[in-house]
Formats: C-alpha cells, sequence, structure tokens
C-alpha cells in the first residue's frame, strides 16, 4: 500500500519502521530536513521537507496515488489540516492523531465532518491501558479481544508458584480453567508453547481467557487479582489527566504530583476529586510524605524515561507490595531494566504503531476476513491477532488438525456467539468465528496467512 | 568496518558482471571470432569468483555510509580488473596496464583510449568496450540494486554513493523500485536511438557501439575517426542523444511516469544546461564560421563538438585541436561545467556550478549588508546549508586532485603543459579527448605506466564523485570499528 506519513518524530518513526518492515511504499513528510535525512538514511523510504498541510508539498509526496494519510505531528491542528488537504486532493483514507482533551471530547463531530477515517489518542490509550491493568495488578500487560470480552495478559510466574516446572498438560490437569498459555518468555529466548513446554519461575507468560476464567484461574494459582484502592501518579501530563479520570469514575483514589504549579491549578481544576501536589516528585522526602511506602500503586509518567525507571526503581524498594506502573518512550530501555522486574511498562507510541497497523492491515485485505485486533507482546517478538471470518475464507468447516498452517503459528480461541473456547485437534472454525491468532511471524493481513503456502 | 557485508556484495556484483559478460559471447558467436573464447573463461571465472564470495551470507546485512562507500568504490575497481582480463587473454591489448586504461576508461564512461587503431580490434573486444560504457553509465551498483530484493533502508548509501550530484533524492518510495524506473528509462532511451540509428542506414554492429556509447555519455567510437565518418544525419541523431543523455534523469521520470508534466520546466538545473549548450554553439560557430563552406556546417559541428563535451562523451567529427583558441578555450570550460546531476554524464555537474554561483553572490551582497540573512534556492526550493557548503568543499577536493594530477603527470617530461592540463581535465571529468597530443585525433598510449594509473584513479575518482575512492586511502576505515 502507497502511505504518507506527516510528522516523524518519535510516534512516526515508529510507524515507519513497522510500515517498512510490512513492504509498504511510504512517504515521509517533515519540516525539519535533518530528520528526513535521518530517516532516509535508516529506512527505505522517500522523504520530502516541508509543512505537511501544504498542498504542493503532498504534491510532492505523492499525494495523488496514495491510498493512506497519517498525520502524527505535534500539533493537532496540522494533523487535521494535512488529513483534510489529504482527502481532497488524493481521496485516501486518512489517520489523524488527536491529543488535546477539548478536541478528543468533541471527537464524534470532527471525524464526521473531515471524513477521518481513524482518529488516535497515544496519551488516551495509555491511560486506558494503565487503568486496565492497576483493576488486575497481578498482570504485566493486559490486552482485550472480542471487545473486551476476551482478555490477553502477561505476567511473570513469581518464585514458589506451583507453576514453577510445570508443564502444560500438567497444568491442564491440575487447574480445571478455561486459560490457554500462548507465549513464553525466558531471558532473550520467546516461544510458542506445546503441551510438553515446562513452565519456570521468573518465566514471563502470556495466558488468553475470558475476565472470569482468568480470575478463576489466578486464584487457583494463589496470585491477588482485586483491584487497587488507590495510586500515586508522579508527573501531570495529557496521560495523568486521562488515567485519573477513568480511575476516579471506578472509585480509586487519586494523587498527583507535578513541580509546575499552573500545571498543578490546571488538573485542579479539570479533576476535581483527585489530590494535586504541587512539588518535584524526584524528591524521596517528599514522596515518603505523601505516603510512597503506602500506596496500593504507584505510576510514573514524567517526560523522562530515566527519571521515571529510577523513581520506580525507588518506589519498589520503599513498597515491595506496590502495584508499578513505568512509561518509557524509548523500547531499549527495557530490555536494559528487564531483570528487574519492575512491573509494568507503557509506550505510549507502541500502542499508537499498533492501532495504526491494524488499520492498515485492515484495510489491506478484504478477502476471507476481517482483522480486528492486534497486539505485540513479549517485547515485540510474538503477535496476536483477532479476525473475523466471513464464508469465502479458506479455513473453514475443517477440522485444525487437519489445516496446514506454518510453524509458529497457534490458533489460541475461538469465540462464538459471544463465547470464548480453546479448539482443540477437532474443532472447526465457523463462518462469523472470530479467531484469535498468535504467531512468532509477521505481517499476517489475512486468515489464510495462518496456512501453508502451497 | 563490516566486512562480511562488502565481501557479500562484491560477490554479488562479479556475479552480475559474470551474466553482463555474456553479451559480447553472443556478438563473437555472430562474427566467429576466436577471441571471443577469452569472455567466455572471465564469465566462467566471475561466476566461480562471485560464487565463492557469495557462499556465506554474513550474519547481519546491515551496513552504513561508511561500508556504502567503500563497497562502491572497490566494486567500481573490481569490476575493472575482471573486465580488463578479456583484452589481455585474447591479446587485442596484451599489456594489462592498457587494458585496465581502457576498461576504467569504459566503466567510467571517459572514452579516453590507449588504442593507436581501434579498427584493428576485434569485434567481440569493441563491443565489450562500448557495452562497459553502458553498464557504467547508470552505475553498476544501481543495477544490482533494480534487479536484486536487497532488505532494509540502508541500500540508500549504495545510490547515493553511485549517483552523481550534490544531493541525492528518491523518486519512488523504495530504492528498489527507483533504481528499476531509472533503468527502464535508461534502457528505453538507449533502444530508441538504437532504432532510429538504425533506420538511417548505420550499420548494425556501429548502431550498437555508438549508442552504447552515447547512452552512457561515454565516448568510445568503433571507427578511427570517431563519429566523423557517420553522415550529416546520423551525427545529428547522435548530437540530440548524447545531450538528451546529460539531462537529469528525474526530469524524465516527471514527464513519463508522473501526472504533473509542468514540474519539469522548474528544473533551474535543465534550464541552465540546454542555455549554456545554445551559448557556446553561438560563440563556437561565430569562432570557425570561417572555416566551414557553410553557415549550416559551421553550427552542425559546433552543436555536436559542444555537446560531445558538455555531456563528457567525448565523440568527435571533426578535429577540435585545429580550431581557434576561443572555441577551444570554450570547450575545455564546458569539460569542467559537465552535464546535469542525476544524468549518465561526469564533470563538475551543472547543479553546483548554479549552487557557487548563488553562493558567491550570496558573499558579495553580504559585503554590502554585512547582517544581511539569505538563503540558496534551486528549483524555487531553499537549499540546505549542509548542500551549500558541501559544494564548496567538492571544489576544493576537486582542485587539490587535479593540480596534484597534473604534478604527477609533468614528472615523466614526456609532453607539454597543455597536454597534460588536458589530460587530466578529460579523465577527472570522465570526457575523453583533450587538447594537443591527447587531443581527438590522437591517443594516451604514449603515456607512461605512473601517469596512466594516475589518470586510471582520475578517471574512477571522478566518475564517483572523488568521496568513495578518497576513502579507501583512508586507514581509519579498515579498521574493524
Amino acid at each position: 500500500m502507497r502511505i504518507i506519513i506527516v510528522g516523524c518524530g518519535k510516534v512516526g518513526e515508529t510507524i515507519i519502521s513497522r510500515l517498512v518492515d510490512e513492504g509498504h511504499d511510504i512517504a515521509v513528510v517533515d519540516v525539519d530536513s535533518k530528520v528526513i535525512n535521518d530517516v532516509t538514511n535508516s529506512y527505505d523510504v522517500m522523504g520530502v521537507v516541508g509543512n505537511g498541510a501544504s498542498y504542493s508539498v503532498l504534491k510532492e509526496a505523492g499525494i495523488e496515488d496514495m491510498d493512506l494519510m497519517i498525520a502524527v505531528t505535534d500539533s493537532d491542528e496540522l494533523n487535521l489540516l494535512s488529513c483534510l488537504f489529504a482527502k481532497k486532493a488524493g481521496n485516501c483514507s486518512t489517520i489523524a492523531r488527536i491529543r488535546n482533551p477539548e478536541y478528543y471530547s468533541e471527537l464524534g463531530f470532527i471525524k464526521e465532518e473531515l471524513g477521518l477515517s481513524l482518529t488516535i489518542n497515544p496519551e488516551y490509550a495509555a491511560a486506558s491501558e494503565i487503568a486496565r491493568l492497576l483493576r488486575f495488578p497481578s498482570a504485566i500487560k493486559i490486552d482485550v479481544f472480542a471487545r473486551g470480552r476476551v482478555e490477553l495478559l502477561q505476567f511473570v510466574i513469581p518464585q514458589g508458584s506451583i507453576l514453577d516446572g510445570i508443564s502444560l498438560i500438567d497444568l491442564r490437569k491440575k487447574i480445571k480453567a478455561e486459560v490457554l498459555v500462548c507465549a513464553v518468555q525466558r531471558g532473550e529466548q520467546v516461544e510458542i508453547p506445546n503441551g510438553a513446554s515446562v513452565l519456570h519461575a521468573g518465566d514471563t507468560i502470556s495466558i488468553i481467557a475470558q475476565h472470569n476464567h482468568a480470575k478463576n484461574f489466578f486464584k487457583k494459582i494463589g496470585v491477588e487479582t482485586h483491584g487497587v484502592k488507590n495510586t500515586m501518579i508522579v508527573g501531570g501530563g495529557k496521560i495523568a489527566y486521562y488515567l485519573a479520570r477513568n480511575l476516579m469514575s471506578h472509585g480509586i483514589d487519586v494523587k498527583i504530583i507535578d513541580n509546575d504549579m499552573t500545571r498543578c491549578a490546571e488538573l485542579s481544576d479539570l479533576l476535581p476529586g483527585a489530590i494535586i501536589i504541587g512539588g518535584d516528585g524526584t524528591d524521596h522526602d517528599l514522596l515518603m510524605e505523601e505516603g510512597i511506602d503506602t500506596c496500593e500503586s504507584f505510576v510514573t509518567l514524567t517526560g523522562i524515561d530515566e527519571e521515571n525507571v529510577f523513581l520506580s526503581l525507588f518506589a519498589q524498594q520503599q513498597n515491595p507490595d506496590a502495584k508499578i506502573v513505568t512509561k518509557t518512550n524509548r523500547n531499549t530501555i527495557d530490555s536494559i531494566i528487564g531483570k528487574f522486574h519492575l512491573g509494568s511498562m507503557i509506550h505510549p507510541k507502541n500502542i499508537t504503531a499498533e492501532y495504526i497497523l491494524r488499520y492498515v492491515r485492515a484495510m489491506e485485505n478484504s478477502i476471507g476476513s476481517n482483522m480486528e485486533t492486534l497486539y505485540y507482546i513479549a517485547e515485540d517478538k510474538v503477535e496476536a491477532m483477532e479476525f473475523t471470518v466471513r464464508g469465502d475464507a479458506p479455513v473453514i468447516n475443517t477440522p485444525l488438525a487437519e489445516l496446514k498452517t506454518k510453524s509458529g503459528v497457534l490458533i489460541a480461541a475461538i469465540i462464538r456467539d459471544g463465547q470464548m473456547f480453546l479448539p482443540g485437534g477437532q474443532s472447526m472454525i465457523e463462518v462469523g468465528d472470530s479467531v484469535i491468532v498468535v504467531t512468532t511471524r509477521q505481517g499476517f493481513s489475512d486468515i489464510r496467512d495462518i496456512l501453508q503456502e502451497n | 568496518m563490516h566486512y562480511g557485508i562488502v565481501r557479500y556484495v562484491l560477490g554479488l556484483i562479479l556475479k552480475i558482471e559474470a551474466a553482463l559478460l555474456v553479451l559480447p559471447v553472443l556478438i563473437g558467436l555472430i562474427y566467429r571470432e576466436k577471441e571471443t573464447i577469452a569472455f567466455v573463461i572471465m564469465a566462467v571465472s566471475c561466476l566461480l569468483v562471485g560464487t565463492l564470495l557469495t557462499i556465506r551470507k554474513p550474519k547481519k546485512l546491515v551496513f552504513y555510509a561508511r561500508e556504502g562507500l567503500v563497497i562502491v568504490a572497490l566494486s567500481w575497481v573490481i569490476i575493472s580488473i575482471f573486465g580488463a582480463l578479456p583484452f589481455v587473454i585474447n591479446r587485442d591489448i596484451p599489456r594489462f596496464t592498457d587494458a585496465l586504461f581502457e576498461t576504467i576508461s569504459g566503466f567510467t564512461t571517459t572514452g579516453a583510449s590507449i588504442l593507436l587503431n581501434v579498427e584493428e580490434l576485434s569485434h567481440v573486444s569493441l563491443f565489450w568496450r562500448s557495452f562497459t560504457h553502458w553498464v557504467g553509465g547508470m552505475g553498476v551498483i544501481v543495477f544490482m540494486l533494480a534487479i536484486l530484493p536487497m532488505a532494509g533502508g540502508y541500500n540508500a548509501q549504495l545510490m547515493r554513493a553511485e549517483s552523481p550530484g550534490p544531493s541525492f533524492g528518491k523518486i519512488r518510495p523504495k530504492v528498489r523500485e527507483t533504481a528499476a524506473v531509472l533503468y527502464k528509462i535508461y534502457f528505453g532511451m538507449t533502444v530508441a536511438e538504437i532504432i532510429i540509428l538504425l533506420i538511417s542506414g548505420m550499420h548494425w554492429f556501429d548502431t550498437l557501439c555508438i549508442s552504447f556509447g552515447s547512452a552512457g555519455t561515454g565516448g568510445f567510437g568503433v571507427r578511427a575517426d570517431s563519429c566523423g565518418s557517420y553522415t550529416l544525419i546520423q551525427q545529428t541523431i547522435i548530437t540530440v542523444f548524447i545531450t538528451l543523455f546529460g539531462v537529469n534523469f528525474n526530469a524524465y521520470y516527471i514527464l513519463l511516469l508522473t501526472k504533473d508534466k509542468k514540474a519539469v520546466f522548474k528544473s533551474e538545473e535543465v534550464r541552465w544546461y540546454l542555455l549554456i549548450i545554445a551559448g557556446a554553439i553561438a560563440a563556437i560557430t561565430l569562432n570557425i564560421r570561417s572555416s566551414f563552406e557553410s553557415l549550416y556546417l559551421a553550427i552542425h559541428h559546433a552543436a555536436f563538438q559542444v555537446a560531445s563535451i558538455i555531456t563528457t562523451t567525448g565523440f568527435g567529427t571533426v578535429d577540435f585541436d585545429l580550431w581557434p583558441e576561443f572555441s577551444k578555450g570554450i570547450l575545455v570550460l564546458l569539460m569542467f561545467i559537465g552535464a546535469c546531476a542525476g544524468s549518465t554524464g561526469g564533470g563538475f555537474k551543472v547543479s553546483r556550478v548554479i549552487i557557487l554561483a548563488k553562493s558567491i553572490y550570496r558573499q558579495l551582497i553580504q559585503f554590502i549588508y554585512p547582517r544581511s540573512v539569505s538563503v540558496i534556492k534551486l528549483d524555487g526550493k531553499t537549499a540546505d546549508e549542509e548542500i551549500v557548503t558541501g559544494v564548496s568543499t567538492y571544489l576544493a577536493t576537486y582542485t587539490f586532485l587535479f593540480l596534484a594530477s597534473i604534478l604527477l603527470l609533468t614528472v615523466d617530461h614526456r609532453f607539454d603543459l597543455i597536454t597534460d592540463f588536458t589530460a587530466v581535465t578529460a579523465t577527472f571529468n570522465n570526457i575523453g579527448p583533450g587538447l594537443a597530443a591527447v587531443g581527438p585525433t590522437r591517443n594516451f598510449a604514449d603515456m607512461s605506466t605512473l601517469s596512466k594509473y594516475v589518470l586510471m584513479f582520475d578517471m574512477l575518482a571522478g566518475r564517483l564523485e572523488l568521496y568513495p575512492i578518497l576513502m579507501l586511502f583512508v586507514p581509519r576505515i579498515w579498521k574493524k570499528n
């Protein structure tokens, strides 16, 4: 597909790298020639220096032949304008990043009037993900399928757990729960397990289950499942705002620390129920005074990755039982601090990239199925996705044991009439089913991609 | 420096050269010449060595600017060495130095020859000589990028290192498509010239060689008098085509494959290029009018020589060494200007001249208004300050290398300064003939071995725009990290 990307910051570059890997033709527009230089040096894309909302610049980037425009500059207004022009000039689909809460609340109107195909708000999405984690603190990452009916949970097997040293076949016998282990990460290694695979303490495993089954499962293996009652947030940016709003609506107490007094005043105006502390969030005395050692959860949302990591390390030291969520902008930090088991890491730009990729892949395929959701798990080495199967897909009405699937592909779950079940060898995929596929391969866009090519 | 990837890509290049060597074999079969066997031997050797080098794939196919530069420079050296060996094996050019000179001159589209009489050569060797022009014109790396699927955005480094011009812009989002589009245009235009020349009644063998020579803006002919014995119409066809091959290929892309055809007129470089040609033709015509029987003939020969020199082709219809000094002066000037960036031609490039002229003007204005801020525009768009300083540095490097080469050529006391000066000018800018003892009717055979190697270096440096070849002499680049 031919895609034009306006704005090449953190999010822009993540999207470029993913889309290039999937083989799309990409033109990048940015006002900064240095940025364009860098990106054309490291990726096979065409770069155009200029304002993405200028018709002549868009024309130079080839807007007339484009299928999709993704506007992810810093400015919401510029994004909207670029999309509007692209729509008129190239009649392509458009995706805009809109993160100003004022615009975001009027999203329905904006989308309709400007003919946007999709809007993304990385901060809002990140906040939703953090909120999910705080309501289920044992997991380090939670993604949802089938509009929230099915969850994909990642968690680390604690020392002394009954899961330590158990094979998956035994696990099924021992713990009767409708739960499927779909990925196991041990150090750098990631595998999609089979029945003989053995779990160890310290492994990060991903499981797929319906919400109540997951709860049941965690209860049986002796892991806490109730949500947190209060949270402490350092850094009062947009994510903090969305997160506080979300948590308060679920009755969770929120305390936000920010050292910018004007921002604090704004927040207290926007979030009447929250406690806003004006002060330096990196000051340990202040943190102790505000009760870092007793809070049930601690979320670091400052703009500096290193600061967030050190704050989380401090929180873990003071309060080992608290659920800790750390926001970082760079993925590279993950592999460095992975061994500290710091809890959950949140990458707003990855969440955005997932959204967009899901849309791109869904645009690409029209045969047999629709991609509904797409997640990256286990340090982006595994993809989990959900397809809705239509009548002409080549996978229907054949027992799964007889389907010739590629290696590294797992049909994890089938959702039929709102109920999820874990498929066996004799199960068949029927028209209208939602199928969750987990794979170490990349670039699937259609359910037929799971089959071997003949 | 990541040696694995360098070895691997060089292997790929040799495999491609093996395939290219098959073409002269076909010509040899038609003419039933015994010299053909040398090309068969070399095709097989290239394939063998290439396969050996590519047998083990490097772990990482990732590389950066430094590897890109080294790969490009070494590729050109290696294809030249392998491309020279057939001449040595079949005794058409028995001395290795001479064969290498001829082949480098071919690949770099220079067209400077050490042959006393080209008509003595076998057809198969003549064909290969001209075919190297065609391959070198658009570049063998670009060819590789067009046909081999290579992963990664790093390919842009390779293409940048081989494509002439102060800045490199892709015309399609992907390197491979960009390379393929360029080659398609190049191939199409070459075929067009072949067909038109065939219709004009030229012998088919000459047609092929002359078309290759003009497409790559090379300049090897197959007759002793270059293009002098062809009809006026045929010469005019060649004039038109070499002029076209000296135009930035992006212009053809816009004209043929995009909807917005008017954008082509925005190109300042193409405008100046055509203007310079027109001005030079007018000046020379006035200057040489008296020595031709009609005004038409004067214009005709002025046009041919001007087009041939500015595009750095180097064909000739008359011996311009006999022309008045003013005309020769203009031609030497044109040698330095060269063709457009992004064309198959060499030289300093019209776009660089434009940028330099504009920065000189800006400097003058700055003396009047010391605090004035002004940017340099090209095609109506602001040129990066990096590009502007890049051009100045390029000029400095160019001048140093140029002067050093002249000095080295004077060491052997064989020729006068005009000869040495124009010999360097003609090879460094990839033109071919110079003046005096290396004029259009003479050749480089009597140069000393040292001079020949200096000129070979100049040809490679000129074709690859100095830096890739110079990088080979920076010791630091050979360190592992």
